[in-house]
């Protein structure tokens, strides 16, 4: 694995405590009725997008799913214009259009969550593709779970991905359920990984919920991917730490399976990491205070923000701005 | 009479048809042990096994296709996908292969498969889990396309689906589960191909489907307090449509509009305004008004997501222009004209 500073461990730790406080603030409002729709938590699942994302560049982009949160914060979004998002609110990232399903920035080079599971993955290969047509070195991350390979797009996208070499990391998130579907009932391999090979492409599967092994495991597939050699399939094992979404209880998960990996919470994983890096309880402590602040903030600004006109829409809608109205 | 949930209407001719035929099953996402998403399975694992409660992976193309296979081999599958949008995954097993084998099989092959989907806007789900997209089903040879409104007819026509030799795109929407009607306590189809005058009027037809029915009682009782008489028809079934009822009706009222979820352009309700024109022009004393959604993808933020889509008000607003009143410029008939 390669060396990852205190400095580096810092920054990881705390994208990882504003995605878990994300989550924990949106749940909460939630339950208030300032959000409504659907809403899927990434609660047990940041190391994943952390420590991928923390190994990639600001240039590069990344192609996200219904779950998404975690990849929007890791990739730099500002929790204050997401929570306002999620409210529906004009100052949100799709102007309340979108919703938390749909989160995406073009600056920030956010591809885009998706509604329709394994549908991103056409706009990850392609636009792997079009780098490769301007001879560009960024890198396109692809998330999926495991619910997602066992959909069409996901085998079609492997295999375009690999005959072309194209510049994409597929991150197969395995969380070991697709709502209340486990893997084994969707799978007949035991690592999603070993699929990697059919299409001609490596294929490895490693603890998700560590960001540091995630971060390590990135190196290669992104050599690969800058070096024109093509795609990999990155298995990152994990589980929720709740039901699929805001609604559900998640009676289904099995307690012991969920007591194991919530014993091996990517918060605490990282905490760890810090203290034995040499980082004081103060500066972590610290460091959850700013956490905190900023979720704070989020909420703030994301209340107090208005809702989108209805005038302009309809004037939007009238003049073709965004329905395209031919 | 029995006061059901349209879900539980559903479950309930799920259950008759799977006890009655054991050629019937159901496949799709999560509908075994959860019993599906709005709770129409819930129970039929327990009593009919995994052997015709069949849970399947993400695959839409692939079980789709499966359930075209299978009723082409003598089964009755009904197949399960939880989200209309998510159909479209599918759209090659559904239009290539379900729509046209009896066809170009000289009639020798059968389609005996239901799709069980679910649409509509109103629960701010955005763009990608609150469409109406009946028309695409609608125009293809091949389909049925059934869209019920209440328990009663959702338990009638999903057997009448269920026992159809051809495949059905068995619409349902997302605001009815949870609404409550009286279902008969005795064994009953609804045939397919049969409107029904939901209220009984003389001075406006009102042509409409799915949760709009709901919205156009509701204008109607409305527009009774100022004295105009609506007459209120579900299709129930679009593909294949009742159009003697229709016309009937337009020939009796002189004045036709129609309301539906789905975007004006190109819908069904264009559809239903163009038949009316071609086969009953002479008996209408009016132009044709069609009340339709915006040209937009649904937004997420709710108050957008129920102005892109006709309300009760809108649909008052439309009679009252084929009445003879004037259409204001806010409203969704001259808005959505495009
Ligand atoms: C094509 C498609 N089918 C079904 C759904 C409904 N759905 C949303 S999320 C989900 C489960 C996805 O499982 P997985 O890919 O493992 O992602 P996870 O929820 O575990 O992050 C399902 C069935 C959908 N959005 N898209
Ligand atoms: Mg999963």
């Amino acid at each position: 694995m390669s060396e990852i500073g205190p400095q580096l461990l810092e920054q990881m730790y705390e994208t990882t405590a504003t995605i878990r406080r994300f989550e924990q603030r949106a749940i909460e409002q939630y339950r208030l009725g300032q959000i409504r729709g659907y809403l899927h938590p990434y609660l047990g699942q940041e190391g994943i997008a952390v420590g991928s994302i923390a190994a990639i560049e600001p240039d590069d982009y990344i192609v996200s799913t219904h779950r998404g949160h975690g990849h929007a914060i890791a990739k730099g979004h500002d929790p204050r214009l997401m929570m306002a998002e999620l409210f529906g609110k004009e100052t949100g990232y799709c102007h309340g259009r979108g919703g938390s399903m749909h989160v995406a920035s073009r600056a920030i080079r956010n591809l885009g969550a998706n509604g329709v599971v394994a549908g991103g993955l056409g706009i990850a290969t392609g636009s792997a593709l079009a780098i490769k047509q301007r001879a560009g070195s960024e890198v396109v991350v692809a998330f999926c779970s495991d619910g997602a390979s066992a959909n069409g797009m996901w085998h079609e996208s492997m295999n375009l991905a690999a005959i072309w070499d194209l510049p994409v990391i597929f991150v197969l998130e395995n969380n070991q359920y697709a709502v209340s579907t486990p893997i084994r009932d969707s799978a007949r391999v035991e690592h999603l990984s070993t699929r990697a090979a059919g299409y001609g492409m490596p294929g490895v599967t490693v603890d998700g919920n560590d960001a540091a092994i995630v971060y390590g495991a990135m190196q290669e597939p992104l050599r690969r991917a800058r070096a024109g050699e093509g795609p990999s399939l990155l298995e990152c094992m994990t589980f929720r730490h709740g039901g699929h979404h805001v609604n559900d209880p998640g009676l289904y998960l099995p307690a012991e399976q969920l007591a194991h990996w919530k014993a091996r919470d990517p918060l605490v994983l990282l905490r760890e990491r810090l203290t034995r890096a040499g980082v004081g309880e103060a500066e972590i402590a610290a460091i959850d205070e700013r956490v905190e602040q900023l979720l704070e903030e989020a909420v703030e600004f994301a209340t107090a923000s208005d809702n989108p006109s209805i005038d302009e829409f309809r004037a939007e809608i009238a003049a073709g701005e965004l329905a395209f109205v031919s | 009479m029995a006061r059901m949930k349209y879900r539980d209407a559903l479950r309930a001719a799920l259950q008759e048809e799977m006890a009655a035929d054991e050629r019937v099953f159901c496949v799709g996402e999560g509908i075994g042990e959860r019993g599906g998403s709005y709770k129409v399975t819930d129970g039929l694992l327990a009593e009919f096994g995994r052997g015709r409660v069949i849970d399947t992976p993400l695959s839409e193309a692939g079980f789709v296709g499966l359930g075209v296979g299978a009723a082409i081999a003598g089964q009755r599958p009904v197949v399960e996908i939880l989200f209309i949008d998510f159909l479209l995954q599918a759209m090659d097993q559904v239009v290539n292969q379900a729509a046209k084998y009896r066809f170009m099989s000289g009639g020798e092959g059968r389609v005996p498969l239901v799709i069980r989907t679910q649409g509509g806007a109103g629960n701010s789900l955005a763009g990608q889990h609150s469409q109406s997209l009946e028309a695409l089903y609608y125009h293809i040879p091949g389909l049925k396309v059934v869209m019920p409104s209440t328990p009663r007819d959702a338990k009638g026509l999903l057997k009448a689906s269920i026992r159809d030799e051809d495949p059905v795109v068995f619409i349902e929407h997302k605001l009815l589960y949870m609404t409550e009607g009286e279902v008969p306590d005795e064994p009953y189809e609804i045939p397919l191909g049969r409107a029904e005058i939901k209220r009984a009027g003389h001075d406006v037809t009102l042509v409409t489907w799915s949760h709009m029915v709901l919205k156009s009682l509701e204008a109607a009782d409305k527009l009774a307090e100022e004295g105009i008489d609506v007459e209120v028809i579900d299709l129930r079934t679009l593909v294949p449509m009742d159009v003697p009822c229709i016309l009937e009706s337009v020939r009796r009222t002189g004045r036709l509009v129609v309301a539906q979820e789905a975007i004006k352009r190109g819908g069904v309700g264009s559809d239903v305004a163009a038949i009316v024109a071609e086969q009953a022009f002479d008996s209408l004393r009016a132009p044709i008004i069609r009340v339709a959604g915006m040209n937009t993808v649904i937004p997420f933020n709710l108050a957008l997501e129920k102005s892109a889509v006709p309300q009760v008000a809108d649909i008052i607003t439309g009679v009252r222009a084929v009445m003879g009143g004037s259409v204001d410029d806010q409203s969704r008939t001259a808005v959505a004209a495009g």
